[in-house]
């Protein structure tokens, strides 16, 4: 495993408020705890079609969309409940969505795969593995061409790297010098395959040297350098166009609900799990005077809270009506 | 009313639309100072500048999903594939993005661009240069689908499937770019709705229902036809999705007979659609006679310029048809 090679860290400057830092350990927290209680609605079968979980990647999204502006958009991946939770996206509406339920995201009818929350800058999950990077271009281009001040940020997957998507539009968007940050979460696995069996590089952000772009790799498991260069190449794509962030991470649990994972060793699970981002910054926190453990802990009963509130919510929800079908199919 | 061609006639539409929206941005291969590879641009760049003229690099499947996220974040592309055969490459940000966004989300985005591409044979361009592909983009629900005949249609249609706020599939008939006709002078505003069929000839004896590069053809038919005494009516549909019901309903229901003729190939083909929309409707009561299709041959497009005219429907294999159920 080789998850270290090409780390650089030049964000040692960055100020953090001790809100903000809270505020991150929350939303890993919740994102942690939403993600826990999903599984188990499966198994009590109250959820079906199929999850695809984070649990273990959690400083990724978070760590980068702390750093964003509202303003800023996101095109996220099927696997990317901390993006949304990251991007402050409404947690009931996300777990209604999961029920398939009216008051979701969605209405019902796109479930976490398809998770949006335009208000907020999210403009989509998707289904398609780097199905949303061509879209980031898109997004970017407005921003630019409107003169808006702000970035996209098109987050997939190390699978996605070999789609002709990702290659497409991180030409395009270098030609073209568009405000977008391309972000890979490296989670070693495209569903069951390892990526020393998809691709004949260690590390993907070399990828970035065939589009002149700026390519960097980091610890996907530190959340406080996640922010701390999310921040540094906001202002790095605005003036010089597009670069790519890899985040180098692991996937706790199988690609979906019905993975029995005979592809890995429960020791190679374990040696990752005992790099657990939450943990790790929980002690982070506390060693650095930021938090005591009774602020965590009061962090993670109201998360734990949230995903209670979350159930209920989406429980106590109306289904959609079959009247409703057509809606949205075309706009006016 | 002065003449212009069809290509002249979507040149106009484009301009005219980007000059009354800033918002308007057009993207695609070549489109820039080469004008296009049908010449269908000559000129946008010099008016319009890089900024809103934007010449991309052979990439089909970035300048869609650009254009559709674009089209999600405040802008209304007009994206241009250079044939409708690289649509195959631009497949799944076509239907699995930009037709699905806005039901998916559950209505909290639209998507307003606009896909222009060149479908049709007739020009020597073979196999991978001439397909009629219009029944895959009709087979994905969020996406409208326009095919126009003629120059005046071709800028009106244009016009609306930029103000729409819908992802529009625009294919154009290469093999009609040169071809001219009526359209009124630039200061006389039109559009044409989508939804709504054209009746290109009227008649009372037979109905040939169609679209794009064969609505010339069938009305030549058509007047062949009327020599002997045998009036043809000619429904130009103009836009398969939405697709204008009624007219073909009503049309059926006073001629008793109908012939459906499209280039792209038969199996499979938006003619199928067509008869289906005539037989499950009452003016099946009103049928004198089968519906009868005339599709392309179910073969890919050859070089062979006989080999070529002969896969499409032809004046004889038309009149085939409409003597079967005359």
């Amino acid at each position: 495993m080789k998850n270290t090679k090409g780390i650089t860290s030049h964000a040692k400057s960055v100020k953090i408020t001790k809100e903000k830092y809270l505020d991150m350990y929350l939303k890993m927290v919740q994102t942690r705890k939403f993600e826990e209680k999903a599984a188990r609605l499966f198994v009590e079968g109250k959820v079906h079609g199929t999850a695809h979980f984070c649990i273990g990647e959690e400083a990724t999204g978070i760590g980068v969309c702390s750093a964003l502006e509202n303003e800023d958009y996101i095109l996220q991946t099927h696997r990317g409940h901390n993006q949304g939770i990251g991007k402050n996206m409404d947690i009931n509406k996300m777990m209604a969505e999961f029920l398939g339920k009216e008051t979701g995201y969605c209405k019902g009818k796109g479930g976490c795969m398809h998770i949006a929350d335009f208000s907020v800058g999210s403009l989509g999950a998707n289904g398609i593995v780097g199905g949303g990077i061509p879209l980031a271009v898109g997004a970017g281009l407005s921003q630019k061409y409107l003169k808006k001040d702000n970035i996209t940020v098109g987050f997939f997957g190390d699978g996605a790297s070999n789609e002709g998507t990702f290659h497409e539009a991180l030409n395009l968007a270098s030609v073209w010098k568009l405000p977008v940050l391309f972000v890979c979460t490296n989670n070693y696995y495209g569903m069951s395959t390892h990526v020393s069996k998809s691709m004949n590089i260690d590390d993907i952000s070399v990828r970035a040297s065939s589009y002149g772009i700026k390519g960097l790799a980091l610890d996907g498991n530190d959340v406080v350098n996640i922010y701390k260069e999310t921040l540094k190449a906001k202002e790095y794509v605005k003036e010089n166009g597009p670069m790519l962030m890899v985040l180098n991470t692991y996937r706790w649990f199988g690609h979906s609900k019905s993975d029995p994972q005979a592809y890995r060793s429960k020791e190679e699970v374990k040696e990752w799990k005992e790099k657990c981002p939450i943990k790790r910054y929980s002690e982070f926190l506390i060693k650095e005077g930021l938090a005591s453990k009774d602020d965590l802990e009061a962090l993670d009963k109201q998360a734990e809270q949230d995903i209670i509130n979350a159930v209920e919510f989406a429980e106590n929800s109306p289904e959609p009506k079959i009247e409703n079908i057509f809606d949205d199919v075309y706009a006016d | 009313m002065r003449e212009i061609t069809y290509a002249d006639a979507i040149r106009e539409a484009m301009s005219e639309e980007m000059r009354r929206d800033e918002n308007i941005i057009f993207m695609g291969e070549d489109i820039g100072l080469y004008g296009g590879a049908f010449g269908v641009s000559r000129g946008m760049f010099e008016e319009f500048g890089e900024e809103r003229v934007l010449d991309t690099p052979i990439t089909e499947m970035a300048i869609t999903g650009a254009a559709a996220g674009a089209a999600m974040t405040g802008l209304r592309p007009i994206a241009e594939l250079m044939f409708s055969d690289f649509m195959t490459l631009a497949m799944d940000q076509l239907v699995n993005q930009a037709a699905k966004t806005r039901f998916q989300f559950g209505g909290q985005a639209s998507v307003p661009m606009v896909l222009r591409a060149p479908g049709g044979s007739g020009t020597g361009a073979a196999e991978q240069h001439s397909q009629s592909l219009e029944a895959w983009v009709c087979h994905a629900p969020g996406l409208k689908v326009v095919i126009p005949s003629t120059p005046y249609d071709a800028k009106g249609l244009l016009k609306t499937a930029i103000r729409d706020n819908n992802p529009v599939v625009f294919i154009e008939q290469k093999l009609l770019y040169r071809t001219k006709g009526e359209v009124p002078e630039i200061e006389d505003d039109y559009t044409i709705p989508l939804g709504v069929a054209d009746i290109k000839r009227e008649g009372k004896d037979l109905t040939i229902i169609t679209y794009g590069r064969m609505v010339q053809r069938s009305l030549e038919v058509a007047d062949k036809y009327a020599e002997k005494g045998i009036e043809i009516e000619v429904i130009d549909i103009r836009s398969l999705v939405p697709l204008d019901k009624d007219c073909l309903i009503q049309s059926a229901k006073k001629t008793g007979k109908v012939v459906i003729v499209h280039e792209a190939c038969q199996t499979g083909g938006f003619g199928g659609e067509l008869s289906s929309v005539i037989v499950d409707s009452d003016a099946f009561f009103y049928l004198d006679a089968p519906v009868k299709r005339v599709g392309g041959l179910d073969v890919p497009i050859p070089y062979n310029p006989n080999l070529e005219a002969l896969v499409v429907p032809t004046i004889d294999s038309i009149s085939a048809a409409i003597d079967e159920i005359l």
